[in-house]
């Protein structure tokens, strides 16, 4: 009996190993492992998105775009494109470990991803060394493609964002005293928190603006130290770039403190947990954001709409789900372009892309391979993230 | 600082010690008896919020109900976990259960992920609990004045259950020798298995108050209040329950305050806990309450 159940204990153990282990491979078949690429019938792109850990609402949302892409686009040049996910659980060395999976074990053309800088930024080195163009989602820090001519994103970079949010709390707030509370352990949240400071201070003219930073790591969830502090400098307005959970968590925090100060954030925010998990002390936070759907761009956003109201009926796409569908259709273009799906050849058709007609807007690549586009200013209202305005890119 | 900021950073470090406390508790009682460190003890917690969720939200039972059958359940589970990882390998060195211990707490973190998915929930929110009251200039949850209730009274009632009740003196005989008390005719695997099953239901207490407070559950949320908790036990002299519950007020209202005081510190929050611990280990091992072995349950 003992044996038994300490046996049955050990296989289950074995198991939830494997589990973790595979589990998020979700569509790649098992067979015919050691294929020679150039030979095989099908094209693989890889998928590195947090399925797993603090980032996983924002993995899954992108996934889910990848997804309707590929059930719009599945083939190119004759051939079946095979998604190949792979979860980086949200962890910076997790994703280092899965993106050298999808290179070198499963020989990948190109990468999709990440949601979130720091894990995309774990991803640079590999694809650099290994030659495989990467196309990232919604990682906003300008790190990310600085540097490595294998990162691309669909997305515009922080230093606008920060801007963005700095401008609507100066002119639109009339902020002249604002504090920042950030997930100091994110480079994404760091890297923002430093624009939207540079052009604050720019704007105000003050030294002085910015009365409180506080920090916060990744996971906490007691955030009434720092809130305690923050009240008491008074200021205009808070601005929180963070993950959605934490940041949520704080928001609803600083209401329980007393604190009436409107509190503004980045993209990172737009997911539904953060309405669910702040309920309504997130009412009338105010974030920048891609796409709104209430403002379809191009005939692809309408496209992409269309279907993926069809696919998820009563559910309105987030924005990061068209950048992930778009990060998918750019590829596929260039893949197209380039006639070839060999890796290095891939990312020079990418390099010369023009115009891309993506979902989220008209891709074109600046000098640093990030892509230059309007921002989308987005609150909460009714419990729904609702659109509020458009800020065009800064030439 | 002001007095009136003082104070509410006071009440917020108090709120989050006696949860600390209320955990550490488990940690303390597990290891007073068997000597061993049960690293599940956080993963036990986590499993008790979900409990807790899905009576509330999926089932639409009475918080009260689902909150006593979500500690029951919790039990349940601590008495399993014990069954399965521990009992079957109880003589075998103190390493192999160790490694066992931390084998059942991923398997309980990957299994909660597998089930209940990587996306954060949200626990409910009940109005008794989460309500805001003014005193002065302090703003407190209902909560943090209930936290501490509770842990105290949890803590009498436990001393008077290890040190006035037949199980309780068959706890103490077990935690100090488990050859001798089976001799005595003590059914040492039952008096193990109520150990764990009630190190658990306090888990589950706390873990329920925990997701009032903070309310988003991840499968992985077990994982820092479980090492904050276990350096909380360390800190008050692990074995010791009184101890536990000091060290986690100490662990609690140090972490605030270090940010209150220092906030450029903040980011090093966590990191404050582990240097506690080791200095702690260096200067005073057996931890502030820890030298009166009598007391050991």
């Amino acid at each position: 009996m003992k044996k038994a159940l300490s046996l049955a204990l050990v296989v289950v153990l074995v198991l939830s190993l494997g589990l973790t282990g595979c589990a998020p491979k979700a569509e790649a078949p098992q067979g015919g492992e050691p294929a020679a690429q150039p030979a095989s019938d099908v094209i693989k792109i890889g998928v590195f998105e947090p399925m797993t850990g603090a980032n996983a609402a924002g993995g899954e949302l992108e996934v889910e775009g990848i997804k309707l892409a590929n059930k719009l686009y599945p083939e190119v040049l004759g051939k079946k494109v095979e998604l190949v996910i792979v979860d980086n659980k949200s962890d910076k060395v997790e994703a280092a470990t899965a993106a050298a999976r999808l290179v070198e074990k499963d020989k990948v053309s190109a990468i999709i991803g990440s949601w979130g800088s720091s894990l995309s930024m774990a991803a640079g080195n590999i694809v650099k060394d290994a030659k495989v163009p990467a196309v990232g989602t919604s990682c906003t820090n300008p790190l990310v493609t600085q540097g490595n001519p294998f990162y691309f994103r669909v997305c515009f970079i922080d230093p606008f964002q920060g801007t963005v949010m700095s401008n609507y709390a100066f002119n639109k707030l009339g902020a002249k005293k604002a504090a920042i509370i950030q997930e100091v352990s994110n480079d994404y949240a760091v890297g923002l928190a430093k624009f939207f400071t540079d052009n604050f201070k720019k704007l105000t003219g003050d030294e002085n603006c910015i009365v409180a930073v506080a920090n916060y790591n990744t996971g906490d969830q007691d955030f009434t130290a720092q809130l305690t502090n923050i009240k008491a400098q008074n200021p205009d307005v808070i601005f929180a770039p963070g993950n959605f959970t934490e940041s949520a968590l704080l928001i609803k925090q600083a209401r329980q403190l007393g604190i009436k100060t409107p509190f503004i954030g980045g993209d990172t925010w737009e997911t539904p947990e953060f309405i669910e998990i702040g309920q309504d002390a997130v009412e009338g936070s105010v974030f920048s954001t891609f796409f709104a759907t209430e403002k379809p761009i191009t005939t692809e956003s309408t496209k992409f709409l269309d279907a993926y109201r069809a696919e998820f009926p009563g559910k309105e796409p987030a924005a990061v789900t068209a950048l992930a569908y778009d990060a998918y259709l750019i590829i596929i273009k260039a893949i197209e372009a380039a006639g070839t799906a060999d890796s290095v050849k891939i990312q020079e058709a990418l390099l010369a892309t023009k115009d891309f007609q993506g979902a989220a807007g008209v891709v074109n690549f600046d000098e640093n391979r990030n892509a230059v586009k309007s921002a989308v200013l987005k609150t909460v209202k009714e419990g729904k993230f609702t659109f509020m305005d458009v800020v065009e890119p800064i030439k | 600082m002001t007095l009136d900021l003082f104070l509410q950073h006071l009440t917020n470090g108090i709120s989050l010690g006696s949860l600390y406390a209320l955990i550490a508790i488990g940690y303390t009682m597990v290891y007073g008896i068997l000597r061993l460190i049960n690293f599940a003890h956080g993963d036990i917690f986590m499993m008790s919020v979900y409990f807790a969720f899905f009576g509330v939200a999926t089932f639409g039972m009475p918080w009260y109900a689902a909150f006593l059958l979500a500690i029951l359940l919790t039990g349940a589970l601590g008495i399993l976990v014990e069954r399965t990882a521990y009992k079957p390998i109880r003589e075998a060195p103190k390493i192999s259960i160790l490694i066992s211990a931390i084998g059942a707490s991923f398997l309980l973190e990957n299994l909660a992920t597998v089930i209940f998915g990587g996306r954060p929930k949200t626990f409910p929110q009940i109005e008794l609990f989460t309500k805001m009251v003014d005193v002065g200039a302090v703003r407190i949850q209902m909560l943090t004045f209930m936290i501490p209730v509770i842990t105290v009274a949890l803590l009498i009632g436990l001393l008077y259950l290890i040190n006035h009740t037949k199980s309780g003196m068959a706890m103490r005989a077990v935690s100090k020798d488990i050859e001798t008390a089976r001799l005595m005719g003590i059914d040492v695997n039952r008096t193990i298995s109520f150990t764990f099953g009630i190190g658990s239901m306090l888990a589950a207490v706390g873990g329920i108050m925990w997701g009032l407070k903070f309310p988003s559950i991840l499968p992985l949320m077990g994982v820092i209040p479980g090492l904050k908790c276990f350096i909380a036990a360390v800190i008050g002299g692990i074995g010791n329950i009184k101890g536990a519950v000091y060290g986690g007020f100490i662990l609690g209202v140090g972490e605030i305050m270090l940010i209150a005081f220092l906030p450029e510190l903040t980011g090093y929050r966590d990191a404050f806990a582990f240097i506690l611990l080791i200095v702690i280990l260096l200067f005073r091992p057996t931890g502030i309450m820890g030298e009166k072995i009598s007391e050991k349950v």
